[in-house]
């Protein structure tokens, strides 16, 4: 859809989308090479050959999975073609130094961070006291990698870690997890998983009674396909999150943007797809400016990036790079909490749609 | 402490012995037709389908919709062994490798075109909640799963030991050219066993409906785990597999509760390798 909005003419707030095409480059279209990587790293690097070698494209975006982009964009960066990742949220994936990488969306520190910094609010405005933390996390590169960052916040700001817990993604039991878990009793669960562990974890967290104070969680609770699963089995659980539906209230070019969504696939848009949304601009307005695909003048434009936050569809300042890492800098998130089955923004506080339902209601107590 | 090690013995049961009845239909086969079914765990994803399609669409709840997924993943083995299987029987040894595993990723990618790779639970089964026995929280489902899980495979045996057309399974399982000499049709045999094979994880996939996530790659760590046990209890045999089961589900739990979670396929997978290092034709095997 982004690119639709790029190659056509929108009277959208958004870079490219009120003119067609690339002005600058006579017009030009973007055209979209579609590479599956089925989730697989090793597919990663072939695809990602694939698509520069064979169909000789000019940029790349996107994968899902941090492990994914990690071979993809060595494969790219050896290739010299340059990379917009607006999906991942790893993040050694930006402290590798690479020259042709670039990530708009926030990484798993800042998210990790946020997670205690919001602990510390909960303490100071909600007067709700947590000292025990526990952290569950899968072992691949995107669960093991936030359990380090959780571990090394958790020290700087004081909770106790009581568990550490570090498990195979696609399991197909884990009872042995949630006893060691239930065993411990911390205040608090932060959970890194993909949507298979999510769905099978929610199940077995309600089957054997585990009750922490708050769950806070990442990436497979705000995948499209959990709540639809899990309805209502869901709620009172907090996720990271870079965008909520409800931010429209606050900037109407996220309505607006969801409204052409919701046309053309039928679904509101989901966390993720918002997530994909931005790196085709961010790359299209970065060939525009440069004048030309030539890799190393994309590469200068991108550094030379300054997007202001009213166009992009989340809660940040704009993107801009940090000119070592090729972070952008003003990529933040915020924690949404799952109520009534919807993701509502509720923490900054100050800018949350509805209020925290804190302590997490016990499994037993509800319908 | 007490209660701890009694939840996690319970839990082990549970999953062991919904393992144990995926693998026993994987073991017949193999003992049978020396074939190894690489498609076993698509076989229970399609399971798993029809009990999530009949539920949503018949209104009928998974422990209804049993017959139907034996009956359809019976018809499916046959089928599968008439018009596949068959055709390779007497070919290379690579073509009987590979066929299976061809089937394998046809039927997950056909699953992910028809279905598309969301994934469904089945809501609101009649079989629900949780009773707590003291210490011990026991997830309904899971029970009734495992209960059925232990008397189908008790039922396998005894059509084994106890009917004509069983003895001929073991006939042919034993020796083929002295069952031909005593004149089995081996031909129909096969196809018998490999859509009895298939039924039995059309079964599991039933059961395992009531409580688990559906989607069209569910099979993948499911088919691993029962090639494990299988090879664990003997190639072939059908107590072989269940005691296996049940031993990899107590290896999986405990080993991750008491050691650590990460390693603990790597426990089940090491269990295997001591096992067949010791006892290359496995557990019970001959």
């Amino acid at each position: 859809m982004a690119v639709e909005i790029i190659n056509g003419k929108y009277d959208l707030n958004l870079p490219l989308a009120k003119t067609e095409g690339l002005p600058d480059l006579g017009g030009a279209k973007i055209e979209m090479v579609w590479a599956d990587t089925k989730g697989e790293p090793k597919n990663g690097q072939a695809e990602a050959e694939r698509v520069v070698t064979q169909d000789g494209v000019v940029g790349v975006i996107g994968a899902y999975q941090s492990s994914v982009t990690k071979t993809a964009s060595q494969a790219t960066e050896r290739l010299r073609v340059p990379y917009v990742c607006s999906d991942s949220s790893s993040p050694t994936l930006t402290e590798r130094g690479l020259k042709y990488f670039f990530r708009v969306s926030p990484h798993d520190g800042i998210f990790a961070h946020d997670q205690f910094n919001f602990l510390k609010d909960l303490e100071r405005i909600k007067k709700q006291k947590v000292q025990s933390v526990a952290l569950l996390y899968e072992n691949t590169e995107f669960g093991s990698n936030v359990g380090k960052q959780e571990q090394k916040y958790a020290q700087e700001y004081g909770y106790k870690v009581v568990e550490d817990i570090s498990y195979t993604a696609n399991a197909t039991d884990v009872t042995s997890e949630v006893g060691r878990l239930i065993k411990t009793n911390p205040d608090v669960l932060m959970h890194a998983s993909y949507i298979t562990d999510a769905i099978l974890f929610t199940k077995t967290f309600k089957e054997m009674g585990f009750n922490p104070k708050g769950m806070l969680t990442m990436a497979g609770y705000i995948e499209p396909g959990y709540l639809p699963a899990v309805k209502a089995d869901g709620d009172y659980i907090i996720v990271r999150s870079t965008f909520a539906l409800d931010l429209a209230k606050s900037k109407p070019l996220v309505g607006k943007v969801n409204e052409l969504f919701k046309k053309k696939y039928g679904i509101d848009m989901s966390e993720n797809a918002a997530r994909s949304f931005t790196a085709p601009f961010v790359f299209a307005d970065a060939i525009n400016r440069a004048k030309t695909t030539e890799p190393e003048a994309v590469v200068k434009a991108l550094h030379d990036t300054n997007i202001p936050g009213d166009q992009v569809i989340y809660p940040w300042k704009g993107v801009k790079f940090d000119p070592q890492s090729n972070q952008n800098i003003y990529a933040t998130g915020t924690l949404v909490q799952i109520q009534n089955q919807q993701y509502v923004t509720v923490w900054p506080f100050e800018s949350a749609a509805k209020d925290l339902v804190w302590p997490f209601p016990a499994w037993k107590s509800r319908k | 402490m007490g209660g701890d090690l009694l939840q996690q013995v319970v839990n082990s049961f549970l999953i062991g012995s919904v393992y144990a009845l995926v693998a026993i239909g994987l073991t017949l086969i193999w003992g049978v037709m020396n074939i190894v079914n690489f498609a076993h765990g698509e076989f229970l994803m399609i399971g798993m389908f029809i009990a999530f399609w009949s539920y949503t669409l018949l209104h009928l709840d998974p422990i209804l919709s049993i017959p139907i997924c034996a009956a359809v993943l019976f018809i499916l083995g046959a089928a599968s062994y008439r018009f596949i299987v068959s055709k390779v029987m007497t070919g290379p040894i690579l073509a009987q490798l590979v066929v299976t595993f061809g089937l394998s990723i046809f039927l997950a990618n056909l699953a992910v075109l028809l279905w598309t790779p969301d994934f469904r639970l089945i809501e609101k089964p009649l079989l629900n909640g949780t009773w707590t026995l003291g210490n011990v929280q026991l997830s309904i489902p899971k029970f009734v799963a495992s209960l059925g899980s232990v008397l189908v495979s008790a039922g396998i045996l005894l059509f084994l030991r106890k009917t004509k057309t069983g003895k001929a399974i073991l006939a042919v399982e034993m020796n083929r050219e002295s069952a031909l000499l005593v004149g089995i049709n081996t031909e129909r045999i096969n196809a018998l066993s490999f859509g009895v094979g298939a039924a039995l994880v059309g079964i599991a996939g039933a059961f395992l409906s009531m409580y688990y996530y559906i989607y069209p790659q569910v099979g993948g760590l499911f088919g691993l785990i029962s090639f494990c046990i299988v090879a664990l209890g003997g190639f072939g045999s059908i107590e072989g597999a269940f005691i296996a089961g049940i031993l990899v589900g107590f290896v999986q739990t405990l080993g991750g509760y008491y050691f650590d979670p990460a390693y603990k396929y790597a426990l089940v997978f090491l269990v295997y390798l001591i096992t067949v290092w010791i006892r290359p034709q496995g557990l019970l095997g001959w």
